[in-house]
């Protein structure tokens, strides 16, 4: 015991500054872990606090995982979740790396650097500003689109709802958003690799292409395998704002841009079915984090170096 | 003789062959490619290519801001064009007249991104320093706090009932402080930092000449440490100028509505009126006279402009943060 103060007393110093982050800690993310036991209650909020709510109300078992899995909304939300993170995944990493290796190869640095300036901007951002952005373009009465197909002597579409072209908006905004800071991962990479491997090429007669296919990628690939195994690892999450802000939370469109993130806040902030809603957010967090243990440790086989612990 | 041009790159060679012909001296540059270079024709594909990519991020916040000095009456006949028929500074002269709770949202959201960045960049560094010590006897078991809330979350709305119903932060400011302050990643990506970039040499020599650590902190480590500070920094103030999210959840009160939650409920707001329209006929004189799409985009140019004009500048902080360290040990 005495040895344990006097090691506490030794290490003060440390203790006060974690001690901040600590409290934060506890309170923003341990207390909330603690919370997901409201899966398996039916809350009611109790006059005397927050734990005696927790606490006092009543446990339910299973019942809120039944309700969920029971709708057709678990089945759709995981669907949506997967496929689009799967999309996301495969094309940002096509562009994101054919991108990188165009920008390395520019010979002219200046419009390299204005373009990648350029390219990044969507990363600073908001959804909110984003989804104005696509509103310009897809407002049925003044958006650029309509107009275009206008002049086409096109019938004008109202987009925000009919759900058959989302999937294609979502998937060209997150890539519109995306590519830049995807592209200056692996072009900082790039620039990393030795130029004698070019130059040894180049020597034995290999073209550009020959050299991007048989040095870049290759280079790159561990990189590339990390990155998408990492993203696999998250594909259970998803952009809140890119699903909630871009369709404009627009009821039409529900049925192919509802993700479990979503599906989480309206059930929270619209229909209050807090017992859900909290399933549901367990469901992800718990399937999370059996995916990010599965693939770190798939990781650790490819490359030890690069597995997150 | 007349000047040759000049290149950087020491590969490129350019041979200049002077030729004396009827006296008249006559300059024949053959110039060779560089051999690590592509083919130009190829250069200018893929600058084509490039500029349209690029050119596709940005055109729509130059559109944006065209049709914010739309006139109200071309959108409404013409909808937005690229160059619009009439030209007004109508949505500006409207915005000036919301100037109240426009100013107001700029006001709090400038107000939390600066408390919320030096909040979050003090928390994080001390604790990543703290962790980062081999002194610090109980550093694995704080790696471990910290990690692990990477891996498990707490969900959504465990999260929203603790701010809500235990820190009773429903309508207050620090609602949209708290919970954007501290982030497993960056502690673990400044961790990083630190066992890179401070020899244990320089605070033993400190230590010997008496300096306390909170005196070595701050006036070795934090200078020394400056550049993955300000990417922790700019992380965090990115992280707070464009957070709609918390306000979405936790913030209902009109005065302490940040800039995005301004954009977002204005929207609804209009939206809301225009779903009304047809039946309140009465409304309809009013709204010719409010300039409501162009205003929208006024907004979002002014909610925009403040990042456009500065990111070209911290862009290079945001890029060496990518290549400060992996999360790694």
């Amino acid at each position: 015991m005495k040895r344990i103060l006097s090691d506490l007393y030794k290490n003060r110093v440390w203790l006060l500054m974690v001690l901040p982050g600590t409290i934060w800690l506890l309170l923003f993310s341990y207390l909330p872990m603690f919370g997901q036991v409201l899966a398996f209650k039916k809350f009611r909020i109790d006059p005397d606090g927050f734990f005696a709510s927790v606490m006092n109300s009543e446990w339910v078992g299973f019942d809120n995982f039944k309700y969920l899995f029971s709708t057709n909304d678990a089945w759709i939300i995981t669907r949506n979740t997967i496929l689009y993170n799967l999309v996301f995944i495969i094309l940002g990493l096509v562009t994101a790396v054919a991108t990188a290796i165009l920008l390395s190869e520019l010979i002219n640095k200046r419009l390299s650097k204005v373009y990648q300036t350029s390219i990044l901007f969507p990363h600073f951002i908001s959804w909110v500003i984003g989804s104005y952005f696509v509103f310009t373009f897809l407002s049925t009465e003044h958006g650029l689109l309509n107009h275009i197909l206008g002049w086409l002597h096109v019938d004008p579409i109202s987009w925000y709802s009919e759900s058959k072209y989302w999937p294609f908006i979502l998937v060209f905004m997150s890539m519109w958003k995306g590519v830049g800071y995807g592209s200056i991962v692996y072009l900082a990479s790039i620039v990393g690799i030795d130029r004698t491997y070019y130059e040894a090429a180049m020597i034995d007669g290999a073209s550009k292409w020959k050299q991007i296919k048989h040095v870049t990628l290759p280079m790159l690939k561990p990189l590339m395998i990390i990155l998408t195994i990492m993203n696999i690892g998250r594909i259970f999450n998803s952009d809140f704002g890119l699903f909630y802000q871009v369709p404009r939370d627009s009821g039409a469109l529900y049925g192919v841009t509802n993700v479990i993130d979503t599906f989480v806040y309206r059930g929270l902030m619209n229909l209050g079915d807090i017992g859900m809603s909290t399933a549901a957010g367990l469901y992800q967090s718990a399937v999370g984090f059996i995916l990010v243990i599965i693939t770190n440790y798939i990781v650790r086989k490819v490359d030890e170096e690069s597995a997150l612990f | 003789m007349p000047k040759l041009e000049q290149t950087q790159s020491t590969l490129l060679i350019s041979k200049p062959v002077e030729e004396i012909k009827e006296g008249k001296p006559k300059v024949i540059r053959k110039k060779y490619r560089n051999p690590q270079h592509m083919h130009p024709a190829a250069n200018a594909i893929i600058s084509v290519l490039l500029g349209i990519l690029a050119f596709t991020c940005i055109f729509p916040f130059i559109y944006v801001i065209i049709i914010s000095f739309t006139s109200e009456e071309s959108i409404v006949r013409n909808g937005f064009q690229l160059i619009p028929k009439e030209w007004s500074l109508d949505a500006y002269h409207y915005l000036w007249g919301m100037k109240e709770s426009f100013f107001r949202s700029y006001g709090v959201t400038i107000f939390i991104t600066i408390i919320g960045t030096i909040i979050s960049v003090f928390m994080i560094t001390f604790y990543a320093y703290a962790i980062s010590r081999p002194q610090f006897k109980y550093r694995r078991f704080f790696t471990f706090l910290a990690f692990f809330t990477m891996l498990f979350s707490g969900g959504l709305v465990p999260t929203y009932i603790v701010v809500t119903q235990f820190l009773h932060l429903k309508n207050s400011v620090w609602a949209l402080i708290l919970p954007l302050a501290m982030n497993a990643f960056y502690i673990i990506i400044m961790r990083t930092f630190f066992l890179k970039s401070v020899s244990e040499s320089i605070l033993e020599s400190a230590r010997i000449d008496g300096a306390s650590e909170w005196r070595i902190f701050f006036q070795i480590i934090f200078p020394l440490s400056l550049p993955g500070i300000a990417t922790i920094a700019l992380f965090s103030t990115l992280g707070y100028w464009n957070d709609w999210f918390t306000a979405l959840l936790y913030i209902d009160n009109p005065n302490l509505v940040p800039l995005q939650a301004l954009l977002m409920k204005i929207e609804a707001n209009l939206e809301f009126m225009r779903k009304n329209m047809d039946v309140a006929i009465m409304q309809t004189s009013l709204f010719d006279t409010i300039p409501q799409e162009s205003a929208k985009m006024a907004m979002v140019v002014i909610a925009t402009l403040p990042i456009a004009v500065s990111y070209p500048f911290f862009q290079k902080y945001f890029i060496s943060g990518l290549t400060i360290g992996g999360v790694k040990e």
